[in-house]
């Protein structure tokens, strides 16, 4: 006999899940998009931020990153993040999610 | 202004508080209690060693030239450490796996346990460190030239080289002292860690408090600030795009690869979930670290003469304003920064050198390999040894050859550009199956060369170990060759060619060796391990059953763990198969086991090569590599389980089969004790009869009727010994024993023992090794009963020994609440199929007389033994006969209460 659907709340959390980890994976590329911007005034010649504009940019942001790390590492549960990882190509319907 | 000596003394005092600290981290953890010692924020502190003295001078100097691209040595790290969900979290999850030692063992590992690639790793690591080293004997040796420079009296060094000597004797023996205390990787360096986080600490306060003095105590606050910026001549700085780029990948490849790094972040990593604080505190303390960078080198432009070195910005601004103590503390930091970075790098790099270099070779170079190779831990931890101290000693003599001139960030960048030569075989090892170990090797030796010749050797500057001649024109006059120009490529700084050149040909060649190269079947399980770690349970087996004899094993793996690890081991290993004693089956399982327990000392590849000694033509065939294929395994899941159960079946069967035979070999024993012991009586029975009769005789001379009756009275008394042991065995296994507990000193009683033991074959020269001093201890216990058994052991080995210079070796020791005394005698031992019968009642070895007794000493030591709270078992893997006491310091509630029984009724009648 099938076992009976789990709640939908697993289904949910399985889902949130899923996506934190997406965005855990994520926030490196958009950590070099960041970090990477400069290049694209700096090299031109003529007038363009100098260095305490820039240098004001590369802190904002790298503090951005830190925060935002810090956040996701906080939402993941202590007892989630030794779980396997998922293969990609995950994105299903979040209610059929948790029942396999 | 700081006279140089109180400098010196601060010094002194700071280095004294750091071993003190590491010291008592180190009991601590011996303790037990090193449950603070694995934060993860004290793992977080001891990643800053990636902070060096070129991060903590060297910064402002870099700013002091070009702007905020000294930023990038920081961005790179930042986006591998937010970005630990991908790479860092499979390093360290692998790491534990596969008792990683260092980034050395996990190439090795990973390319089938190939001792090759751990040496080319290794090779690159050394070269690459050298400069490293010699740059940061170069921060502390000209921050404290700064001090001396001022006061010419004082306890002033004679000349730089002296200090950096000074400075480099001290850490090699800090490092020796807390780096080598165990050879097992896996057990961490509690003392160093803890130090090297200290260290963390004073250097991050001590160049904010100076950033802090900058901004508000000259410029006056953080617009004036700017304004100086603006007006500084870095306010403009050129942004060179190839430089920004490649200078963020190379420092974000470094931080993966570094041998230091690796060690802080991976082998020394007690818990995965750490990586989850470091994934942002880490990147915090870099960017505090960076916070005041430009402003520290704008204010010191605009305040210091022109000229003044901006590498040593941090020290002479507040030397300048006066503020001597800041400048103390400034000195500090940057003393902290060179010292934790030399420390770590030496252990790592020691371990690496230590396991892939000479451990292999000594094993090679000895008749009989891994057979019989006795005690390697001596070897392993001298050469660890002998490692540091060679390489602290590389690292000085770099620094006295290149003359201390170039200027610090050089440095450190060409040392990151080689070792980022293992990422491409690092990445690819971990997420591509296909890799191979030819490819690794290709890649890393192309890379290695290039970066030798582009950028390693034209470092020394011209005419040192490239000539002119050959920079400027190319090797062989042809210009495609200039070792700044290869093939043809001119215009770009030095750095960056070398850095293109050497990635490009390097990941070319790994993926070309990679695709055309069919790896072996250890290769393919080892790719398998490592790209699928999360998935639990991939069995990847490496052995088959057979061939391994637990007890060869056992030997073996005391040499390399120490003796009472391995035993450790190997009776929890013996117990998870429902087995008792020190030898378990050397099941596929269990061999795996131990080849990866072997490995967090010794390294994967000569882990492997030492048991393949025991279990040759048993290793893994391409057939194997069929089953564990992932596509297979989804298919033959259920026979698998199958499998499983009948295994569980097999194992249940063997231990009843176990339970049956020894049974058996009991009542066999059982019968002929029978008869053994109606014969012992009948023997004394008979003589008392006749010797009676002759008695009865009316006109016997009286000396011979006195002959006849002492006969008798021997006679009867043996009788009475006989039963009295019957007696006692049987008043012991019925837990009606009473004991008497008292408070003893475990020499004394070892020594009655010796003493009382010595009748037995006085005739024989039978000499008793002990270790005095490890004998005092404490114990409270029967003293009699526990003296009776040391009798019984004394005795049995004077007995049996059977060596020409017959040696009895008495080791006691604690551990926790239980005393541990061992028994070793150098005759042959004990036959293993005997082992497990010699404490049941009437077995006997032989059939000999010379016992003279009925076969019941050692069962009687047993029911002692279990009265009294302990143990006394075999000990398996010796040189001869071994047996192991084991008991509590103090009697357990139990024995309390037989004592308490006892008490009460020795009072009674008084």
């Amino acid at each position: 006999m099938r076992r009976p659907r789990p709640p939908a709340f697993f289904a949910n959390h399985g889902y949130r899940r899923r996506r934190l980890v997406d965005a855990l994976r994520l926030l490196p590329l958009f950590g070099v998009f960041l970090f990477l911007l400069p290049l694209l005034w700096r090299t031109t010649p003529g007038p363009g931020p100098n260095t305490v504009q820039s240098g004001v940019y590369l802190f904002s942001s790298w503090f951005i990153l830190i925060v935002a790390s810090f956040a996701l590492s906080r939402k993941l549960q202590p007892d989630e993040d030794k779980a396997p990882s998922e293969p990609p190509g995950d994105d299903k319907d979040p209610a059929t999610d948790g029942t396999h | 202004m700081v006279p140089f000596n109180i400098l010196v003394a601060v010094c002194l005092i700071y280095v004294c508080l750091l071993f003190l600290v590491a010291f008592a981290a180190e009991r601590h953890a011996e303790r037990g209690k090193a449950g603070w010692l694995r934060s993860p924020v004290i793992y977080t502190l001891s990643l800053s060693i990636y902070c060096t003295a070129w991060t903590f001078y060297g910064a402002v100097g870099y700013a002091a030239r070009s702007g905020l691209e000294f930023l990038t040595i920081y961005l790179g790290p930042t986006v591998v450490l937010i970005g630990w969900w991908v790479v860092l979290r499979k390093l360290v999850r692998i790491g534990q796996r596969q008792r990683v030692t260092s980034i050395a063992d996990l190439i090795s590992s990973r390319y089938g346990k190939s001792n090759l690639l751990g040496v080319i790793v290794t090779l690159i690591a050394v070269l690459a460190a050298t400069p490293y080293i010699a740059l940061q004997l170069q921060s502390v040796t000209l921050s404290f030239g700064l001090f001396a420079s001022d006061t010419p009296e004082g306890w002033a060094l004679p000349d730089q080289s002296a200090t950096a000597l000074w400075v480099a004797g001290g850490l090699t023996l800090f490092t020796i002292l807390f780096g080598t205390r165990n050879i097992d990787a896996n057990e961490r360096h509690h003392g160093v860690v803890m130090a090297i986080a200290l260290e963390a600490v004073v250097k991050l306060v001590a160049l904010l408090a100076v950033g802090v003095f900058t901004v508000w105590g000259i410029a006056g606050g953080w617009g004036a600030v700017a304004e100086r910026i603006a007006a500084s001549p870095i306010a403009n700085w050129p942004l060179v795009p190839g430089r920004w780029i490649g200078l963020t990948f190379v420092s974000a490849a470094a931080v993966l690869t570094l041998p230091r790094m690796f060690q802080v972040m991976v082998v020394e990593n007690a818990d995965e979930g750490h990586l989850k604080t470091a994934s942002w505190a880490f990147p915090l303390y870099l960017l505090m670290m960076s916070l005041f960078v430009v402003p520290i080198a704008a204010v010191g432009l605009g305040e210091l003469p022109a000229g003044s070195n901006p590498d040593l910005f941090v020290l002479t601004l507040p030397l300048a304003e006066g503020q001597g103590k800041l400048a103390m503390l400034a000195f500090l930091g940057g003393f902290s920064s060179a010292t934790s970075m030399v420390i770590v790098s030496a252990i790592a790099l020691a371990t690496m050198v230590s396991n892939h270099i000479v451990t292999p070779l000594w094993l090679s170079l000895r008749e009989g390999g891994a057979r019989g190779a006795g005690d390697i831990r001596g070897l392993v931890l001298m050469s660890r040894r002998l490692s540091i101290a060679a390489i602290l000693a590389l690292g000085y003599l770099y620094f006295n050859l290149s003359g201390g001139s170039t200027s610090l960030a050089a440095i450190g960048l060409i040392a990151f550009v080689g070792v980022a030569q293992i990422l491409p075989a690092m990445l690819g090892g971990i997420f591509w199956r296909g890799a191979s170990g030819r490819g690794a090797a290709l890649g890393m030796i192309t890379g290695f060369l290039v970066w030798l010749y582009t950028l390693y050797l034209p470092s020394f500057g011209e005419g040192g170990l490239l000539s002119h001649d050959l920079l400027v024109n190319g090797a062989w006059g042809l210009s495609w060759l200039r070792p700044r120009a290869l093939f043809g490529l001119d215009g770009l700084d030095p750095l960056m060619h070398a850095l293109f050149w050497t990635m490009t040909l390097n990941t070319l060649a790994f993926l070309l060796g990679s695709l055309l190269s069919l790896p072996s079947p250890l290769e393919r399980i080892q790719a398998l391990a490592f790209v699928k770690v999360f998935d639990q349970d991939i069995g990847a087996r490496g052995w088959q059953r057979g061939g391994a004899e637990a007890e060869d094993l056992l030997t073996m793996a005391q040499g390399i763990l120490g003796a009472e690890a391995a035993q450790g081991f190997f009776q929890a290993e013996a117990a998870s198969q429902g087995k008792a004693g020190y030898l378990p089956d050397t099941t596929p399982d269990f061999i795996e086991r131990l080849e990866r327990r072997l490995a967090g000392s010794v390294g994967a590849a000569t882990a492997h090569a030492m048991i393949a000694q025991f279990a040759e033509g048993a290793a893994v065939s391409v057939r194997d590599l069929m089953a564990v294929a992932t596509e297979a395994q989804q298919i033959l899941e259920y026979s698998n389980q199958l499998e499983a159960k009948s295994e569980e079946l097999a194992r249940t069967a063997r231990q009843l089969r176990e339970a049956n035979d020894k049974l058996r070999e009991l009542s066999v024993q059982k019968d002929t004790f029978l008869s053994q012991i109606s014969h012992e009586l009948r023997t004394p029975m008979t003589s008392i009869r006749a010797f009676s009769e002759i008695l009865m005789e009316p006109d016997l001379p009286p000396e011979l009727a006195a002959n006849h009756a002492r006969i008798i009275h021997d006679e009867a008394i043996r009788l009475t010994r006989l039963l009295d042991d019957l007696l006692d065995l049987s008043v012991l296994e019925n837990r009606k024993v009473q004991l008497t507990l008292k408070v003893a000193n475990l020499h004394d009683l070892i020594s009655r023992a010796v003493r009382s033991a010595s009748s037995t074959r006085a005739e024989r020269r039978f000499s008793v090794q002990r270790d005095y001093p490890s004998e005092y201890l404490t114990v409270i216990t029967d003293t009699d009963r526990l003296v009776q058994v040391f009798i019984n052991l004394v005795s049995n080995a004077r007995k049996y020994c059977d060596a020409d210079k017959p040696e009895l070796a008495i080791s006691s020791r604690r551990r926790g609440n239980r005393i541990i005394v061992d028994f070793i005698d150098n005759g042959a031992g004990i036959p293993k199929k005997a082992q497990g019968l010699i404490f049941e009642k009437f077995s006997r070895l032989d059939d000999t007389q010379r016992a003279g007794g009925a076969g019941l000493g050692l069962a009687i030591c047993r029911e002692i033994m279990e009265n009294l709270g302990g143990t006394i078992a075999y000990l398996p893997g010796q040189r001869g006969a071994a047996f192991r006491v084991t008991m509590p310091v103090r009697p357990g509630q139990g024995q309390m209460a037989n004592a308490a029984k006892n008490g009460a009724a020795e009072k009674r009648p008084a």
